[in-house]
């Protein structure tokens, strides 16, 4: 009985985009799913002639629902938007969106909210094309949740267990922006330099990529909750790879870097929302690295990491002084003591 | 360049790194005989050890073995009872993250938690002042932590609590318990790497007297890669030269006096008591208590606390099996432990060692070391 493996209540562990949710979505949401989702990839791919439909959902809370370099509206589109691209469907042919409120929530907020959504979309090329409403009494939801879902077409489908031996592993930007500005914003922490989240649609960037890189291209993923740590083991799971980092490459900004410090965080595993992995064969990594820093969300773009053969399915750091495994999140990111 | 990257620079450079390792290598080698075992008394030397990979690199014959540096992990039951009691008892409770795990006789404070009791997690006391102010139910604050800590307890006591704050310290005080691990029958313990962070407020001074009585030396360190590399290359040297002496290799921050206004402040609301370190020994003088004259912030004077009622339900039996104590006094390694990685993890710890990220077992459970891949 795998589920007797799990504790009997759902706790936040089980969202937090770690080893927990993995086993959560495992042992009761894949009872009886298709095959598509037995991918548990970004999105479904459905065979259509002619190409692959992409589909993705996502449900988005966040407090503070307005945050330093974004708002729970933008953070929807780019969510779902981010999804699609990263399975190959860098057009979004429309999203859907829901939306459950809490009764007394500021109409105003919500048209704040909304025009957000519609900047999103337009910097995506995508509209809203369908959605729904309900309203909650006090109490019984939070505020606000937005679920968006999306479709887009492909030729080819990039899985997250595409990676080979030699593959070299790009970041598009700098890493932690979004969730250390959120946790700063939650928490009210003030640090001199400002936080700002990196919350931002990345299809125009991905569209990029995938010209100059073309099948080489063998895998993406955005590293969201969990951050890039969860997303290397994804990688190196599915794909039965050794993936070793080279940690002094990995792009940090420095007042994200110092608050990480201060909070005893480690950036490799704080959520971004406008960042990509891509997992590249080494002879186009020169060609689609050029391509992602053409972008103005991948000017920070670099190598951060490399696939071996040894060691199927571990992720390993080189620090720069020795070696160490690199852990799979899990649970929430709380504060060291001292 | 901003000043914060040439900083880091300095400490985190690849290259003096491997000198450092080539200087220890040779040290160790020049003492001649294996094992060396050295101990350092800090969490936070263990999560840099780990995180920077450097016990990959360190020679063979060297065994670094964290002591009991985890403020977390040397809490001892009774202590964490008396927080779960007064949250049973409808008292609302504030304390650090990582103590909410952490197991008393029969539960901890998330267990209380999940019960109903009140429990905030906090970064330091101010919030805990800001949470008393937003109500005015008694909130007591489960002060953990070495002298580091307790000195941030000590100047908010001083500079004056809302009166529906409380103080249940559990404060401990690092200098006394090196003395009980050096006379630790079966310790092979060579010389010391001590806490930066806490001689910055000690002074480097007070282990002079440990060193004479001891016989064994002490190297002060920070806690950059290099601050570690540096002071292990320090200590070893001591070691192989017979010198037993204090070192201070973290002058960036360290004098000999220390902090002597946070000195004051500490044993101005402190006072050392006797009392047991969870899995080790009772340490002469190892706790902080309040003095009498802070026992009107004192929870144990402040409200009656129902423990009996908890040491009803009998604890866990795995917990008998828990060698934490031994692990935390350098005589056995997490892999020695059949809990280990089995049991005995960070999402249902069995000891204090596996909840707090400063705890040797959590550590080593998180950072496992690995040499075998290709090299770049």
């Amino acid at each position: 009985m795998p589920v007797a493996a799990l504790n009997r209540h759902v706790a936040m562990k089980h969202g937090a985009g770690g080893r927990s949710m993995r086993r959560l979505i495992e042992e009761v949401f894949m009872r009886g799913a298709g095959s598509d989702a037995a991918a548990m990839d970004d999105g479904a791919a459905i065979r259509l002639s002619g190409g692959w439909l992409i589909v993705s959902t996502d449900s988005h809370v966040i407090h503070p629902l307005v945050f330093p370099g974004g708002d729970i509206g933008r953070l929807a589109v780019a969510g779902t938007v981010n999804d699609l691209a990263m399975m190959g469907a860098t057009e979004p042919l429309g999203l859907t969106c829901g939306v459950i409120l809490e009764e007394g929530f500021p109409i105003d907020e919500l048209v704040r909210l909304q025009a957000s959504m519609v900047a999103a979309c337009e910097e995506a090329g995508t509209t809203i094309v369908a959605g729904d409403t309900k309203v909650m009494r006090r109490a019984e939801v939070d505020g606000i949740i937005i679920n968006t879902a999306g479709i887009g077409m492909t030729h080819r489908v990039i899985r997250d267990s595409g990676l080979v031996p030699g593959d070299v592993l790009i970041v598009s930007g700098t890493l932690g922006d979004h969730g250390m500005a959120v946790m700063a914003a939650r928490h009210k922490l003030e640090f001199r330099d400002e936080l700002r989240s990196d919350v931002a649609p990345l299809n125009g960037l991905i569209r990029l990529a995938l010209a100059a890189g073309g099948p080489w291209i063998h895998a993406m993923k955005d590293p969201t909750r969990g951050g890039l740590a969860s997303v290397l083991h994804e990688m190196a799971d599915r794909s039965k790879v050794g993936i070793v980092v080279d940690e002094p490459s990995v792009p940090v900004r420095p007042q994200v870097r110092a608050a990480a410090e201060l909070l005893g965080i480690d950036p490799l595993f704080i959520a971004n929302e406008g960042k990509a992995v891509i997992a590249v064969a080494p002879t186009a990594a020169d060609a689609v690295l050029a391509a992602v820093r053409s972008h103005p969300y991948g000017r920070d773009a670099v190598i951060v990491a490399r696939c071996v053969a040894e060691a199927p399915g571990t992720v390993v750091v080189d620090t720069g002084f020795g070696r160490r495994f690199l852990s799979e999140p899990d649970g929430e990111l709380l504060p060291r003591i001292c | 360049m901003p000043d914060a990257a040439l900083r880091e620079l300095k400490f985190r450079d690849r290259g003096r790194g491997e000198g450092l390792s080539a200087a220890l290598a040779r040290t160790v080698a020049e003492i001649g005989r294996a094992p060396v075992s050295v101990m350092h008394v800090c969490g936070s030397h263990e999560q840099a050890i780990a995180r920077f990979g450097l016990r990959s690199g360190f020679p063979r014959d060297l065994h670094v073995i964290m002591g009991p540096g985890c403020p977390v992990c040397i809490t001892d039951q009774p202590e964490v009872d008396e927080a779960v009691a007064l949250a049973r008892q409808g008292i609302r409770i504030a304390t650090y993250g990582d103590m909410l795990r952490v197991p008393g006789t029969s539960a901890s404070l998330a267990d209380a938690q999940a019960e109903g009791a009140r429990v905030d997690v906090v970064y330091g006391i101010d919030q805990a002042i800001a949470t008393a102010r937003t109500s005015p139910d008694p909130l007591v604050f489960f002060a953990t932590g070495f002298e580091t800590t307790a000195v941030t307890t000590a100047a908010a006591a001083l500079a004056g609590l809302p009166p529906n704050l409380f103080i249940l310290s559990a404060h401990k005080y690092i200098p006394p318990v090196m003395e009980i691990v050096c006379e630790m029958p079966g310790s092979r313990i060579e010389g010391f790497i001590a806490a930066g962070h806490a001689a910055t407020i000690t002074g480097w001074g007070i282990f002079e007297a440990f060193v004479a009585r001891h016989g064994v030396p002490v190297v002060i360190a920070g806690f950059e890669p290099l601050d570690i590399l540096a002071a292990l290359v320090r200590l070893t040297e001591l070691i192989r030269d017979g010198r037993r002496t204090v070192e201070n290799m973290f002058p960036r921050c360290v004098t000999r006096e220390g902090n002597l206004v946070a000195q004051r402040q500490l044993w101005q609301v402190f006072a050392p008591a006797g009392g047991r370190w969870r899995g080790i020994a009772h340490v002469p003088n190892g706790n902080l208590r309040l003095r009498d004259a802070w026992a009107h912030l004192d929870a144990r004077r402040q409200f009656a606390i129902d423990l009996a009622r908890l040491w009803d339900e009998a604890p866990s039996a795995l917990s008998a099996q828990c060698v934490c104590g031994e692990i935390m006094s350098g005589l056995k390694t997490p892999s020695d432990c059949p809990l280990f990685g089995a049991e005995c993890v960070p999402d249902t710890p069995v000891g204090a060692c596996m909840v707090s990220t400063e705890g040797t077992c959590r550590i080593w459970r998180e950072y496992g070391e690995q040499t075998c891949l290709s090299q770049r």
